[in-house]
Order: C-alpha cells, then structure tokens, then sequence
C-alpha cells in the first residue's frame, strides 16, 4: 500500500482530492449530505495556503467561485438537492462567461425539504438544469470513493479543456461510505497557467481581459451561437464515458448510475451465474449521456431496465433516446431505498417470461 | 487648463443618458486608480443595467457578474489576487436589494475590497422602478401614487445598515457640485488606498442624479439631489478604522 492509499469518507476524499489536483478556493453553505466537504475545507485549505470561505448562502457561493475562476484559481463549490437549486444562477453565469469550475452535488432525497437519505432525485435538475439560457454542463456520476477521488481531477481537466463548469453528482450513499481510496498526487495550480484570467491590464498586452456574461455590445450572437454550439458538439461527441458490464450478449440491459450501479453489478454477477443473461450499462457521464454504450446491446435484447432511486424514473428519456425507442423500458424504481440485488434478479426473470411491465 | 480623461476611460464611448451622474463616478474611480499607478493592477467587477457599461468604456480587465452579485463575485477574484485592487461597481438596486446579504455579509467579513455603490434612488435601465432608496411620496413607474412607507418600508440608508459593522471605511458622496464631486473622490482615493493597505472592507455610496427617470431636467436633477436627496442621505465619511 503506497502511502496515497488511505480508508476515507467519499465526501473527504473528494474534498482532499480537489486540494491535491491544485484546488485552492471553496466557498460553501452547509447542508446534510456534504457538509463535511465544507468541514475539511475549513481546516485542510490553511495548510496549503488556500481559501476556505463559509458564505451566506448558496449564491454567494458559486458566485465568488465565479469570481475566483475568473482570477485563476481551480474553485470548487457543492452543496446538496435544495442548496443545488441554489446555484442554478451561478451556474448559468459560468457557462455565460467560459469559466471552469467545479460544482458538486452530494444528492439528498426529495422535493422540497425532502430529508436527508440518498437518493438520485436530481438526475434531471443536473442534466437538463443548469439555470436560464442554452445551458449543458458536463455531469460525472462517480459509484465508488475511488471514482468520486478519480473524478475530481477529471472535472478540474474537462472544465479548464473547454473553459465551461463541470458538475459532480454523487449521493449520500457515496459521500457518506468510507472506502479505500488512492488520492492523486500533491500538485499546485498556476492561477497564471491560462491567458483569460484577469489579473490587471499590462500596457504592453493588446487585448484587456473581460469576463464577460452579457452579450449586450458585442453585436455577435451569431459568432457566439456557433462558439457554443460547437462547444456541446464536441463534448457529445468526446465526453461520453460508461462501463458495460456483460451487455454483448444481455437479454436484459440495466442502466443504472451511481450507487444503483453497484448493486446492478452485483446482480449481473449473481444472475450470471444462474444462467440468466443480465447486463450492465454504467453511465459515468450523464451529460453527455453515453449513447454510443448502447451500441453494445445484441438483437437478443428483450429489453432494458432502469434501477434508480427515483419516483419518476428520471432516467427513463435519455434511455428512450438513446435505444431510439427501439426496446421496451422497465423499471426497478425506489426513492430513498438503496436497490436490491435480489429484486433486480426478479424483475428480470419476470421481463423474459414476459410479466414485467413497462415504466410510465 | 487641459481636461484629460484618464487613459483607463478611453476605449470607448459610452452609453448613458444625458445628464447621468454614472460617467462621473466612474471616472473618478479611474482617475484616483491612474493617480496611485494602479492602472495595469486594477480589476473592476460589474453589475447588470446602467453600470454595466463600464465593462466596454474602461480599459481595465473586467467582470461582469450576476446581477445583486459583484460585491461577493469581487470578493472571490482578491482572494485568488490579494495584492491587486479589486473594485465592485454596482447601483443601489443591486447593493441594497437583491444582493442586500453579500453586502452585509462581506462587510461582516471585512471583505478587503471597495464598492462604489451608486445610489440614483431608482432601477434606471429596466426604466425607473422603485429602488431601496426611493425616498417616500416618490413617484416611479411601479409606485406611481409615490412610494408609500406602509406598504414599501424606509429608504434603506446605509450608515444605518453597515454603521456599526468594524468595516474599513464607510462614506458617502454626492456629484451634484464641484466641491461634492471632489470630496467624493478623496472618499473614493481613501478606501482605495484602505484596500491597498488590507484595512478591508470599503464602500463609497455616491448620491447620483438620474434625470431621464425622475422626470427632471440634468440641472433640475442636479438641484433635487441637493434640496431633497442629500436632507435623506447625508453626505460625509461615517466609519474610518485605521490599519490594524
């Protein structure tokens, strides 16, 4: 065991993953299930040198992470369900302005105050949220405290790639489990690494740096449609990421993100082994949602269930997409329940004996 | 006598109205920047509506933040570039209402930074809705009866509201005379050099006429600021703590 080997909560370790790929700036509001990102910040950015700030409320918090990205440091906020509301508006800043950064959402069950269980309720205000305008933002959906460690320097490098904020859905399963995790290596951010970063107008530079989210003088939407638009062609077309777990010769493919995911893949591996030919598409990305995984499924498929902790089954339109309605679409749906491997085994005994009935 | 306009206000003309109090407040912000040498350290941090015109006038690195947000967005771009002066150029409707908690919470945190709050007492660019400042009785396009203390509250003063907060300095100008405009920029030069200095937070409201939205004449503006506005909010410099 290397010493970067350690046992830590998910929540910690992504917090100390976010210090070692060069995070240097957190500004957060508490909320049960992530607070202890908050917590590690407050002592762990002293020691390097950083900015840990409690702020008011969620807005203050992605919007001086605006303003600290648009200075040059690699920032972070996150929150959870209510506070993730929050920050739609700052989110859509971002976009407006081409600046990375590094959004969390450590997911809680429920509309409203819901409670604080996991859940994955959020899927569609991560996916097709975003805060006002033509807003997509690369979404990473971790299912271990080594992936959420993983994807933490994975969403520092797409968001600086394309100058856009990336976000991270994990749960409270994950962010609250303590598993073993290696931690990337300690390494310092140059917050003068990038030329767009404003740090005050040098007479001999030709142009003045603007972080700007308006488009009012610029006389160009048409050059700024197709800059964007080009932007989201290329993160669907590069930024698809998946695991298939057994899915070439599946006669039913689970699609589950997340914690879900994990107990899917228990169950494939039980199923198995039982002669039941049961697979496995693991979303990592759930924007871009991983269409090109589905390429794997054979003609043998009877069909495709969804295992997701959600009333409405929130995964069920991008599925729909992405097999172009071409298999019919089942579901094992739960809200704050973790999903059982048992159960998915018999949902899927029930589709191939043709008793199973498809989600609304 | 040669009237230059400093070099940080020359990249291109700008769009207020005429009469506006925003072109001079901003240029006095830009000259005192000029003055100290600060011109390629400077950062400026915008709002949304009439202020936001500065983002295309100054020549100095800009960002334009949400609306109600620059002071907390300034705040988060000095604590990444702590020896460069960062100042949030915002209006009332921002300062004072919808980012009314950034305001308050960063002079709590002695954010080290300086707002230049201009107080024209309506939402100019969405076309002279009442503010937080509106004065009482007066008439606007969302309280065309005059505003009514029941139903709207008192004109936020900031002296009440940030007073007896340990900010670093505290003041309020006005541009509706010479000697005003003066006085407003030593307010302006002093909390530069505060922040310069890492006393912390600085906020320097300046009273401003809005002649197209009160209905008044740029010289009728001018006298109301002076016979109305200035009896409400008193002109002056209200709290000045030395280094620590």
């Amino acid at each position: 065991m290397d010493n970067n080997e350690v046992i830590m909560k998910g929540n910690e370790a992504l917090a100390e993953a976010a210090i070692r790929v060069g995070c240097r700036f957190f500004s957060g509001y508490p909320i049960t299930p992530q607070t202890e990102i908050l917590e590690y910040m407050s002592w762990r950015m002293d020691e390097v040198g950083g900015e840990a700030i409690q702020t008011e409320d969620e807005l203050a918090g992605i919007n001086m992470v605006l303003g600290a990205s648009a200075a040059g440091a690699r920032a972070l906020t996150s929150s959870a369900g209510p506070g993730f509301s929050l920050k739609q508006e700052g989110i859509s800043y971002l976009v407006a302005a081409d600046l990375p950064a590094v959004i969390v959402d450590v997911a809680r069950i429920g509309n409203g105050l819901g409670d604080i269980s996991q859940s994955q309720s959020d899927y569609h205000l991560v996916t097709k949220g975003n805060g006002h305008g033509d807003t997509m933002v690369i979404a990473l959906t971790p299912a271990t405290v080594q992936e959420t460690a993983d994807f933490v320097a994975l969403a520092f490098e797409l968001a600086e790639k394309y100058r856009h904020p990336v976000i991270i859905l994990s749960d409270a399963a994950i962010g609250q489990m303590m598993e073993g995790v290696a931690l990337p290596e300690m390494k310092e951010h140059d917050i003068n690494k990038f030329d767009w970063t404003v740090k005050g107008h040098k007479k001999g530079d030709p142009v003045r740096k603007i972080v700007n989210t308006s488009y009012i003088c610029e006389g160009d939407f048409v050059g700024y449609e197709s800059i964007l638009r080009n932007k989201y062609n290329q993160i669907k077309k590069e930024e698809q990421r998946w695991e298939n777990v057994e899915v070439s010769d599946a006669e039913v493919v689970i699609v589950a993100y997340g914690i879900s995911s994990r107990v899917a893949k228990e169950a494939v591996k039980v199923a198995r082994k039982q002669g039941i030919k049961l697979g496995l598409i693991r979303p990592q990305t759930i924007t871009p949602f991983p269409v090109k995984a589905f390429d794997e499924i054979s003609k043998d498929c009877k069909g495709i269930m969804i295992v997701e902790m959600s009333i409405m089954g929130q995964l069920k339109d991008d599925v729909k997409l992405a097999t172009k309605c071409t298999l019919p679409i089942y579901g094992y749906l739960t809200s704050y329940i973790v999903p059982d491997s048992e159960k998915i085994i018999a949902l899927a005994k029930d589709i191939l004996a043709g008793k199973a009935k498809e989600v609304v | 006598m040669g009237i230059k306009a400093p070099e940080l206000l020359m990249s291109s003309p700008g769009g207020f109205c005429p009469g506006c109090g925003h072109g001079i407040i901003g240029r006095l912000a830009f000259e005192v920047i000029t003055e100290m040498g600060l011109d390629e350290e400077v950062i400026t941090v915008v709002d949304v509506a009439c202020g936001s015109l500065f983002e295309f006038m100054t020549d100095s690195d800009v960002v334009s933040a949400a609306h109600g947000r620059p002071i907390i967005t300034a705040a988060g771009v000095k604590r990444v570039r702590k020896n460069n002066p960062v100042i949030a150029y915002i209006g009332d409707g921002a300062a004072y209402s919808i980012g009314i908690s950034h305001t308050i919470w960063s002079a709590i945190r002695n954010e080290n930074i300086t707002a230049i709050v201009v107080n024209n007492g309506v939402f100019g660019m969405t076309g002279g809705q009442m503010a937080p400042t509106t004065l009482i009785g007066q008439k606007t396009t969302s309280s065309p009866y005059g505003k009514s203390q029941e139903k709207a509250g008192e004109p936020i003063d900031v002296v009440k509201l940030l007073g007896k907060i340990d900010v670093a300095y505290l003041a309020r100008g006005s541009v509706d005379s010479v000697a005003n405009i003066n006085k407003t920029k030593q307010y302006i030069k002093k909390a530069i050099e505060k922040q310069m200095n890492k006393e912390g937070f600085t906020f320097v409201e300046v009273l401003s006429p809005c002649p197209t939205n009160w209905n008044l004449s740029p010289i009728d503006s001018l006298k109301r600021i002076k016979d109305v506005v200035s009896k409400q909010f008193e002109v002056g410099e209200f709290v000045e703590r030395s280094a620590k």
